[in-house]
């Protein structure tokens, strides 16, 4: 099934959470002169060319350089600015990576890192081009806050939080366009997961854009089977909410994690880790890329392969239940 | 092959390229066509590679470091009989081992390309391996010219000339615009001949649409004893295509039918022009 093709009935279908943070940054900027936004022959990629038209002052361009890019917006903010460094994730969170230890989160320079086109967003291109490994290195860096939206409610609200907060902050986007989820909970804030689905059968915790195809499958089981599972926007894997999770465990039922992302050090594992570690012991299953080669192909065609999809998802659920 | 065969080989490359992108509705045109006729002399008239003995120790290595390029790459390739062309039928899809840039599941290809900035310093690694064992195959690698700005080529630059790397060969393909417009506005590397210089390298210029300029700069063994070469390719981005050239929408611009006919009409035209 197409991520995007859904039925009106269903969801209300919105833009890119790129292009939503690219909006609000514009926002911002209209009434903070301190805002900034750092590239790295990324503004297209970015969708901040209207951005840079308008605010031709506030936007600095770094060249194909992102180590250059994360040190010069720590430099930025530390001298004031809310600085956006933006690039795509695989580039960013890798290449950068000593800079947003050492120059961001150690010497607390509160830069906003925005991974565009993370995830496997840029299927066929390959490995190089994947970031499927910025959640378990990111996450295993102290003071710093780790956050993937997953519609375009949450990300403009994480991009506001963002720009107030004086703090450093990882944003992980895709490329598709994404549905609005929960409309009817207007709450935001790093660290609390917010419910998009509520059911009593299991749990499924989503994060960036792998909450839709988790509520997806939510539908498909409560449609064809009578079970009805809770999903969890999962959007901050850093600082985790551990109390929501111990809440949603406390009833025995499973567990199931989905992300964008391979299954080594990413959400699934910090859940498992909490829960684990707090005495719960819930059947609980990741679902996310396994540590091979990653398939070749699109992103949803790379999301059916691994089972991250409506299908894998209720698959992997039924067969946890026993049915 | 004579330079009137190979300049004729170019436009079917170029051809090739365009047919590769539009089929798989997505790739790098701009930088393919401008780095055609390089791939093309490299393949044809320099490089010591057999695609029956892809491993043979003796061969020299060529490492792609602007990796997004690959459609020009692998026309090349499949032309010089390393996998059949049919194979790229396959370009992009879902469980092809052709994606959007080198990988070495692909008979003959050396490294995983597609980060930019990784080239360099690989091929120093290899060129110091060659010195190491005594062996006299050399080793070339293909920059962007965005791609220099990446610190990691002037760490590459600093090693190769310490080193006295005089096995390496870089080709930059100097058609002085990236993505998000020229080089000059999006971040100036220029003077880049001396840069490289004052770096330890000995550099020659060439246009890079000269296929017989191309081989003897890169046929006649290192520019000086003692030194990496760098040859600076003067090139056109969308080389070959009238509304493709120099324009930046091209970078990874997909042909509508309309516009892949043109192409295709054009540069079958300018066969005729070639001398
Ligand atoms: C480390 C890294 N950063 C960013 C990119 C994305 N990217 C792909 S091509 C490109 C522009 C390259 O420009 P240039 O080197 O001049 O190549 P050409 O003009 O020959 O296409 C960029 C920024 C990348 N592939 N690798
Ligand atoms: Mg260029």
């Amino acid at each position: 099934m197409e991520l995007d093709k859904i039925e009106e009935k269903d969801l209300q279908m919105g833009n890119a959470n790129l292009i939503v943070f690219s909006e609000t940054l514009q926002e911002l900027a209209d009434t903070d002169r301190d805002i900034v936004a750092v590239t790295s022959d990324s503004r297209g990629s970015g969708k901040l060319v209207p951005f840079g038209q308008k605010f031709p002052k506030q936007i600095v361009e770094i060249g194909i350089a992102e180590q250059n890019l994360v040190g010069v917006a720590a430099g930025l903010a530390s001298a004031g600015k809310k600085a956006f460094a933006v690039s795509p994730g695989c580039f960013l969170s890798a290449r950068a990576l000593e800079q947003i230890k050492n120059d961001v989160a150690y010497s607390d320079n509160p830069v906003t890192l925005v991974g565009i086109s993370s995830g496997v967003s840029y299927g066929a291109l390959g490995s190089t081009h994947h970031s499927i490994h910025d959640f378990a290195v990111l996450r295993a860096i102290n003071n710093l806050i780790v956050c993937a939206p997953a519609d375009n409610f949450e990300t403009e609200h994480a991009v506001r939080k963002a720009a107030e907060l004086d703090k450093p902050v990882y944003l992980r986007f895709g490329k598709k366009n994404m549905p609005f989820l929960n409309p009817e909970d207007t709450s935001f804030e790093f660290g609390k997961g917010r419910v998009v689905r509520q059911g009593s059968d299991l749990t499924i915790i989503g994060t960036g854009e792998t909450v839709y195809p988790a509520w997806q499958a939510a539908k498909l089981l409560e449609d064809r089977h009578g079970i009805k599972a809770t999903v969890v926007s999962m959007h901050t894997i850093k600082p985790l909410d551990t109390e929501l999770i111990g809440q949603l465990a406390a009833n025995g039922n499973p567990i199931i994690t989905v992300e964008e992302h391979m299954v080594n050090g990413g959400l699934g594992e910090a859940c498992a880790s909490f829960l684990l570690q707090n005495g719960f012991h819930n059947p609980f299953k990741i679902i996310g890329i396994p540590d091979e080669y990653t398939v070749t192909g699109s992103q949803v065609e790379i999301f059916n392969h691994y089972g991250i999809s409506q299908q894998g998802i209720a698959d992997q659920a039924l067969k946890m239940l026993n049915i | 092959m004579t330079d009137h065969q190979l300049k004729l080989k170019s436009i079917e490359l170029r051809k090739k390229v365009l047919k590769y992108i539009y089929n798989a509705k997505a790739g790098h045109t701009g930088g393919s066509l401008s780095s055609t006729d390089i791939l093309n002399v490299l393949f044809n008239r320099v490089l010591n590679v057999d695609p029956e003995n892809p491993k043979d120790p003796n061969r020299d290595r060529y490492i792609q470091s602007k990796g997004h390029c690959v459609e020009a790459l692998f026309a090349t390739m499949a032309d010089r009989g390393f996998f059949p062309e049919s194979d790229l039928d396959t370009l992009c899809k879902y469980q092809s081992h052709y994606i959007g840039h080198p990988t070495k599941k692909i008979n003959g290809v050396e490294q995983n390309t597609g980060g930019l900035g990784h080239g360099l310093p690989i091929c120093v690694g290899e060129a110091l391996a060659a010195k190491m064992d005594e062996k006299s195959h050399r080793v070339y690698t293909m920059l962007g010219d965005g791609e220099l700005a990446e610190g990691s080529n002037w760490e590459a630059a600093l090693a190769g000339a310490h080193y006295k790397l005089d096995n390496l060969y870089a080709i930059l393909d100097y058609n002085k615009q990236q993505i998000t417009g020229d080089n000059k506005d999006v971040m100036n590397t220029a003077p880049v001949r001396d840069k490289f210089e004052a770096f330890g390298w000995a550099v020659k210029e060439v246009d890079g649409h000269d296929v017989a300029a191309l081989t003897e700069a890169l046929n006649t063994g290192p520019l000086e004893a003692g030194k990496p070469s760098l040859i600076i390719a003067h090139t056109i981005k969308g080389k070959g295509v009238s509304f493709m050239e120099r324009n930046i929408k091209w970078h990874h611009g997909v042909p509508s039918p309309e516009q892949f006919e043109q192409a295709q009409m054009e540069l079958t035209k300018s066969m005729d022009l070639v001398n």
